[in-house]
């Protein structure tokens, strides 16, 4: 009975819903905002991606609340799962999983470099191919994830973690603040680089440097949160 | 049939979106409530996605491939908007599945039936 009321309303919800959005038809052309986008951002910044140029030039700003959040995120699942060490230290006592197989093992010792590799290509290369600081963040947080899951004694040292999320995002800021400095329109986040030729690396002026520091942030964040929870004590026990 | 396609498209994304608002509503499981916010979240991302979309439209990188070409270009601002939708996704449920394992610590129980404070 309860299910029904919830799947009627559900319908009533869904057919507003889509009532709403049928009125804008699918695959037409309604660019208004996005043609100066698509405009300036190979003209004048000589960025190929355009969404890299919307999430770290024109909405730079935005970006830097987004790292925020996350980083939030992180620090706020610490503080959820905060628990003070017990007594009996030894490798990780908290995880009661079996160890994995040695074909795990060795698959992953194989496979760790080159996905940090793959990662740090996919955001450097921000700029230039689809992909960025976030993608390629996430990507070297599977590296680490894959190590987490094959070596049970593999444990992500959190003081280096904390250190490269704090450096990255002070990067992050201080390029910004420099724009106000050295910017020719003294603003934030503005680009105060040579912006290069398109499609080459160096293309872009502060947006590769800027997407490069989320990507290492993004890593650092995301690695820290998966070691958190996957070395949570199972047991039910009260604090 | 344009008619029929945007119903089609724009249909599915809210149905999974409505799977998602199903199972949060429905589950008694809080990691199942936990996975249905994920699934409101990429239906949510589908139909944003979906009406960026442009009809024959690449993908907006000006690559060598498409230079000097007459070529039309996908709404940009979706996808710019995605992205950072599914990194607050991610966060949310970073942080709800947290809050979920402290609940299993203090009551020994994910269902939320049997959590007595959670009632009234």
């Amino acid at each position: 009975m309860r299910k029904l009321v919830i799947l009627s309303l559900l319908l009533v919800l869904g057919y507003f819903l889509l009532n709403t959005f049928a009125g804008a038809e699918f695959g037409k052309d309604r660019k208004v905002l996005a043609n100066y986008y698509l405009e300036k951002s190979p003209s004048e910044l000589q960025v190929a991606n355009t969404v890299t140029a919307i999430v770290v030039n024109f909405r730079g700003f935005d970006t830097l609340g987004e790292v925020t959040v996350l980083f939030l995120a992180a620090t706020g699942m610490g503080t959820i799962l905060l628990r003070r060490r017990s007594k009996h230290t030894g490798l990780n006592p908290m995880r009661t999983s079996p160890e994995a197989s040695k074909i795990v093992q060795a698959a992953g010792k194989l496979l760790f470099p080159a996905i940090m590799i793959l990662g740090a290509y996919v955001f450097i290369h921000g700029h230039l191919t689809p992909g960025g600081g976030f993608q390629g963040g996430a990507i070297i947080a599977t590296g680490f994830l894959l190590l987490l899951i094959s070596y049970r004694q593999f444990k992500v040292e959190h003081k280096y973690v904390t250190w490269i999320e704090s450096l990255a995002g002070l990067t992050f800021v201080s390029i910004g603040l420099l724009g106000i400095v050295l910017g020719p329109h003294n603003s934030f986040l503005e680009n105060f680089l040579n912006v290069g030729t398109l499609n080459e690396l160096t293309s872009g002026g502060v947006i590769a440097l800027v997407y490069i520091a989320v990507g290492f942030k993004v890593a650092a964040e995301l690695t820290g949160i998966l070691d958190t929870l996957v070395n949570i004590r199972e047991t039910g026990d009260i604090d | 049939m344009n008619q029929l396609l945007t119903y089609s498209v724009y249909g599915t994304a809210i149905l999974v979106m409505m799977i998602g608002i199903y199972a949060m509503l429905t589950k008694k499981n809080l990691i199942k409530i936990v996975i249905g916010m994920s699934i409101l979240d990429s239906g949510f991302n589908l139909l944003l996605i979906a009406l960026g979309y442009i009809k024959g439209g690449t993908a907006p990188i000006f690559s060598p491939a498409v230079e000097g070409k007459d070529v039309i270009m996908v709404d940009p601002i979706p996808q710019a908007l995605v992205l950072t939708a599914i990194v607050i996704g991610f966060g949310v449920t970073a942080v709800a599945l947290s809050l979920v394992i402290r609940l299993y610590r203090k009551h020994n129980t994910i269902k939320i039936d049997e959590i007595k404070t959670l009632r009234w």
